[in-house]
């Protein structure tokens, strides 16, 4: 795919702006010097293709790698506070391969040991407690399938979308794993928890040392320490070696590296649920713990900067998840919703999951309007633009979880629309 | 016998009606205790036990002063946030002199959002300066440092007076703006619902 209009770069313009003052704070940072940088190396030029049949292939190696034909591609990259978003419109099914999870990080990804790493549990326990990544390895494992969504995801569509936005930078702050872990409630069996006992810090182990606070109701529900993803030790940008998932809740309380809980009475007011994480609302307000995401859809296929060559049948496709369960019916427009059909779920419908959704369908080559709408196990329907800007206001700052948009032209090429 | 088919069968039923909550999932049938994990020592605790809660909770010895804190955060802070905390965004947000009066952010985009006019805790301040700055070297200042640093950003917001001192009894009892203005979750009790809100 292509990005024909790369975004401003936040790195030169943090570079140009330590030049001009001569920053020697900035210049410490690990940061590319240029925004050339930035730029993801060339496309290696691809094999010439003999037939295949007739001479014998290439060996076995210790990695695999894609073919030399696929690219999927996080973007932007190369900021030490910032995102890189996953590519939905390269994605099949709903598992995210690892590598292209999306990744929100505030100041850089740690290196870490997990030979030295320990996570602490301590506060309204019985007993403070440390747990080797090993110890915490000999516990009673689960396994699930889980999204996680930054709740700022999609804000830039919500606030200045232009037609040329892909399903990348549309909502691409959404991914999904098979996650591995224990489950929270049974180290807590381990500390014994005080009465009283009604909120917990979770820390990672960053430069910055992230923090959340979370109700204690979340670890005796379903909150994992998950330590595998996909199969495999998390990647580094997923919190290697130990992580928190909380299944439905906002992305940033999923705190990464995880080194510390702490059981408290009352939340404990940090930045990333005060100054950051609260959601200004109508009527002079700012709501404050919305860690459930609100069911949400998007088409991936067709999308900008897709061009239908001909009319005839082909499959739209999409996902849709819920933070509050199951995802049990997706209906999909092609009017601009004046009529809707119910699309088909190809993918098991897990509670807190994606779901792919498919519906088939014969272009006739004339203006179209595709939209997607996800109702949830609670009853809750996916909100248009117009309805969501009306009950949280034009310029609120999380949770934009209204029908997304692609307009079809006659000539097949798809654009992004945002108004719905 | 009958009675063991009785109680089979009331037995499947208790536990088709009973919660399906993780421990009975995954806990069921062990001891209460595995014997995993060690006991932390005071100094493992102390090590990391870093937070500072809105009462003031584990707010350090020391003080600072606004005119302190202003050399301070020129050493320190205003390369990336401006001589005036205008900062440059996104990496470095403009973190004082936001517009006062209404609370307007959800309709006005081009509010930005300041500690004098969003952060509801003064303490908070204090918690994330100490716990994420400077940047590049974060907890590297004395807890001097980041009470004067946070007295010389709370004057500057116009919230306390010039040459008040900043320490674990003041500091907790400043009254932020914005404290107010901050509700709970109140989407249909987060509990889903066909409401939008």
């Amino acid at each position: 795919m292509s990005h024909p209009q790369r975004p401003i770069s936040r790195r030169s313009m943090i570079a140009g702006t330590a030049a001009a003052t001569g920053g020697a704070l900035l210049a410490k940072l690990p940061l590319p010097e240029t925004a050339d940088a930035r730029q993801a190396p060339s496309a290696p030029a691809l094999p010439a293709v003999g037939d295949p049949t007739k001479a014998p292939g290439a060996p076995t190696t210790a990695v695999g790698t894609r073919s030399p034909f696929v690219e999927p591609k996080r973007a932007p990259v190369g900021d030490v506070s910032g995102t890189t978003l996953a590519p939905l419109q390269d994605l099949a099914g709903t598992i995210t391969p690892a590598d292209l999870h999306f990744a929100r990080i505030h100041s850089g990804v740690p290196t870490i040991d997990p030979a030295g790493h320990t996570l602490l549990i301590h506060g309204l326990v019985d007993r403070p407690m440390t747990f080797s990544v090993d110890d915490v390895k000999r516990f009673p494992a689960v396994t699930q399938i889980h999204f996680i969504e930054c709740s700022g995801n999609g804000r830039t569509a919500y606030r200045a979308p232009r037609p040329d936005m892909t399903p990348q930078q549309v909502d691409g702050m959404t991914s999904q794993s098979e996650w591995t872990g224990v489950p929270l409630s049974l180290l807590l069996r381990e500390t014994g928890v005080k009465s009283g006992a009604k909120w917990f810090l979770a820390e990672g182990g960053d430069s910055c040392l992230l923090a959340r606070s979370i109700p204690i109701a979340k670890a005796h529900d379903d909150a994992l320490i998950a330590w595998a993803q996909n199969g495999e030790p998390l990647r580094p940008e997923q919190g290697f070696p130990i992580r928190l998932l909380l299944p439905g809740f906002e992305g940033n309380t999923n705190v990464k590296w995880l080194r510390r809980i702490k059981l408290g009475t009352e939340p404990f007011m940090t930045r990333w649920e005060t100054s950051k994480y609260t959601d200004p609302i109508l009527g002079g307000k700012a709501r404050q713990f919305s860690f459930e995401m609100d069911a949400k859809s998007i088409i991936t296929s067709p999308a900008y900067p897709d061009r239908i060559a001909a009319p005839g049948w082909r499959a739209i496709r999409g996902l849709a998840w819920s933070g509050r369960g199951r995802i049990t019916r997706v209906d999909v427009s092609t009017d601009g919703g004046a009529s809707w059909q119910e699309a088909g779920l190809r993918t098991p419908a897990m509670p807190k999951a994606h779901v792919r959704f498919e519906l088939p369908w014969r272009w006739a080559g004339n203006n179209s309007f595709l939209m997607s709408r996800a109702t949830d196990e609670t009853g809750y329907v996916q909100p248009t633009m117009a309805e969501l800007r009306a009950a949280r206001g034009p310029a609120t700052e999380y949770h934009f979880n209204c029908i997304r948009g692609w307009r079809v032209a006659r000539d097949g090429s798809v654009t992004f629309e945002a108004n719905t | 016998m009958n009675g063991a088919i009785v109680l089979s069968g009331l037995c499947v039923l208790v536990a088709a009606c009973a919660p399906q909550t993780r421990d009975a999932s995954v806990g069921a049938g062990l001891p209460a205790n595995l014997g995993l994990g060690a006991a932390a020592t005071a100094a493992q605790v102390a090590a990391v036990d870093v937070e500072v809660g809105p009462d003031g909770a584990g707010l350090p010895a020391g003080s600072g002063t606004p005119e302190q804190g202003k050399s301070v955060y020129l050493m320190n802070c205003a390369t990336c946030h401006g001589n005036d905390g205008e900062g440059h965004p996104p990496l470095a947000p403009q973190i004082i002199g936001g517009p006062r009066g209404s609370f307007n952010f959800a309709n006005d985009p081009t509010m930005t959002r300041t500690i004098g006019n969003y952060w509801p805790y003064a303490t908070t301040v204090f918690d994330y300066v100490r716990r994420a700055m400077p940047f590049g070297a974060p907890r590297s200042l004395t807890n001097d440092q980041y009470y004067a640093v946070t007295a010389y950003l709370l004057e500057r917001e116009g919230i306390i007076q010039p040459g008040t001192i900043m320490d674990a009894k003041s500091l907790p009892a400043v009254q932020m703006p914005a404290r107010s203005h901050f509700v709970v979750d109140d989407r249909a009790g987060s509990m889903g619902g066909k409401a939008v809100r």
